[in-house]
């Protein structure tokens, strides 16, 4: 792997946000946009009284942790659908870079933009909510990049259907994410979910990020048993979409599919 | 030394479809071959196979004395790109878009060799335009200078003086075979304007239904087959897809 190769990438990516204040304001508006509506709803819900858990701050919590995983998701999925909208996926596949730089560059890209967001939302979450995100203490690191993680390998998914499958499944860039936010036990505990999904649920890294961020905040101390489910089942996560994005892109040389790219 | 390209027993199906049927050719080293046919002869699938973004069914590609896919990296560290259909993306200023093309061939002191690539094409003063409101011949010239960046020694080019205006045209095929002479630089040209592959191209490929029909120098393909051009030649390829001595008038 060559870094000057990632690093044009980025420097890239850095030159498309910096020439478009569009989309410096886009990449934290929706996410403040949200962190005010759940914000908010747990300012009521406090008011609601005694049956109400003081707790009900983690939902705050919950919405940063949900943004740092479909954040570098999209950091890596977007990189991708910004070349095709450009028209230059071509002039990139023809040069030397692998793709491994690729992947490597897309995911530095979803980490610098995944920081940012984090920065300015925890930083809204306590001037207006008295929220602090850094209470989680060290918890925050292994919480933070289990999530990480898993967004980069939905993102090498998401990116390989597109590879495969063209421009047709562009929506899936925004929707896969959802997919799995209903079990991923965001807003809620995995209890709360019927008895049958519950082994599902726990069969994703984030659920583990989100059961251990809840634990961490209602004072049980570190998940460590939910840091090691997250990071083991990320590594499969992680190997499958890796071989999954070879096949499609082997697949897509096999039947011109790179070509078509360029030129569509 | 090493063929620039050697393609042996080529033959490239997508399904049922065959694109290229039997292809053997090579590029010297210092030599511009172009590569001609109507459309649907199978050009872009060879090129799109010399570029490593096509995996062939069957036969050898050697380039530069490297295999493809096998060395695929390393062939395209030593190879570029220009297309009048492939530009660079439009929202980025012609330096940001040239840098960033530096930056993936490894190109030292990027700016100033910009620069000079950008002086050499009388497009100086486009350096902080942004890519997407150049003119078609603007844009052809700054992808001149992106394939130029890494000092290549094999170029790939598509149709590289459409939407040039007959000065900047000559002006372009006159400085690539000065680069041939001054660099060696082998390169394979496409091109639909004959009076490119005459004045450009040393040797001529005719391709037709995936396969080469006939090839020589321009010189030698109109004495062949008693045209007084090459265009004329090529509309024959293109309406009876045959070159057969037999009926050579």
């Amino acid at each position: 792997m060559k870094l000057h190769r990632v690093f044009a990438l980025v420097q890239r990516h850095t030159f498309l946000i910096r020439r478009s204040p569009p989309r410096m304001i886009e990449m934290v508006f929706w996410p403040v946009m949200d962190l005010f509506v759940w914000g908010f709803l747990t300012v009521y819900l406090k008011k609601l009284g005694p049956a109400v858990p003081a707790s009900i701050t983690f939902l705050i919590g919950a919405m940063i942790f949900w943004d740092i995983f479909f954040r570098a998701q999209q950091g890596v999925t977007m990189s991708f659908i910004e070349d095709v909208w450009a028209k230059n996926l071509l002039n990139l596949f023809v040069s030397p870079l692998g793709l491994d730089e690729f992947l490597s560059a897309t995911y530095l890209i979803g980490l610098i933009k995944v920081t940012v967001i984090v920065l300015v939302l925890s930083g809204l979450a306590f001037v207006f909510y008295d929220f602090n995100l850094y209470g989680l203490g060290l918890s925050l690191i292994p919480l933070f990049a289990n999530l990480l993680i898993m967004g980069w390998a939905f993102g090498m998914f998401t990116t390989a259907l597109i590879v495969r499958f063209g421009q047709s499944v562009e929506a899936l860039a925004w929707g896969i994410p959802f997919l799995v936010q209903p079990v991923s036990a965001v807003f809620y505990p995995v209890s709360a979910l019927p008895a049958w999904l519950q082994p599902i649920a726990l069969c994703f890294p984030s659920t583990h990020s989100f059961e251990g961020m809840r634990q961490v905040l209602e004072g049980k101390g570190f998940p460590m048993h939910h840091m090691l489910w997250g990071f083991g089942l990320n590594i499969l996560f992680l190997l499958g979409a890796g071989w999954f994005f070879s096949l499609m892109f082997k697949v897509a040389r096999e039947r011109g599919y790179l070509a078509k790219f360029g030129t569509q | 030394m090493a063929n620039a390209v050697d393609v042996q027993s080529l033959r490239k199906t997508f399904g049922k479809v065959t694109a290229i049927e039997e292809l053997s050719f090579h590029v010297e080293t210092g030599e511009i071959v172009g590569l001609l046919g109507p459309n649907g002869a199978g050009k872009t699938t060879a090129i799109s196979i010399l570029l490593g973004l096509v995996t062939p069914t069957s036969g050898k590609v050697r380039i530069l004395g490297l295999d493809l896919p096998k060395d695929r990296i390393a062939i395209l560290e030593k190879c570029n790109f220009t297309s009048a259909y492939v530009n660079l993306p439009g929202n980025l200023k012609v330096m940001e878009n040239l840098v960033v093309f530096a930056g993936l061939y490894g190109v030292r002191n990027p700016k100033s060799k910009i620069m000079a690539l950008l002086e050499r094409f009388e497009i100086g003063h486009l350096h902080d335009r942004i890519s997407g409101a150049l003119s078609a011949g603007e844009s052809t010239r700054v992808n001149l200078c992106k394939a130029l960046l890494n000092d290549p020694e094999l170029m790939l080019l598509d149709e590289p003086t459409a939407s040039l205006d007959p000065d900047m045209a000559d002006k372009v095929r006159k400085f690539l075979r000065e680069l041939q002479k001054e660099r060696g630089i082998s390169m394979v040209y496409t091109s639909h304007n004959m009076r490119d592959v005459e004045e450009v191209c040393d040797r001529v490929l005719f391709m037709q239904k995936g396969r080469i029909l006939t090839q020589g120098t321009p010189a030698q393909i109109l004495e062949k087959f008693q045209e007084s051009s090459l265009e004329e030649v090529f509309i024959r390829v293109a309406r009876t897809g045959d070159l057969e001595e037999d009926k050579i008038k």
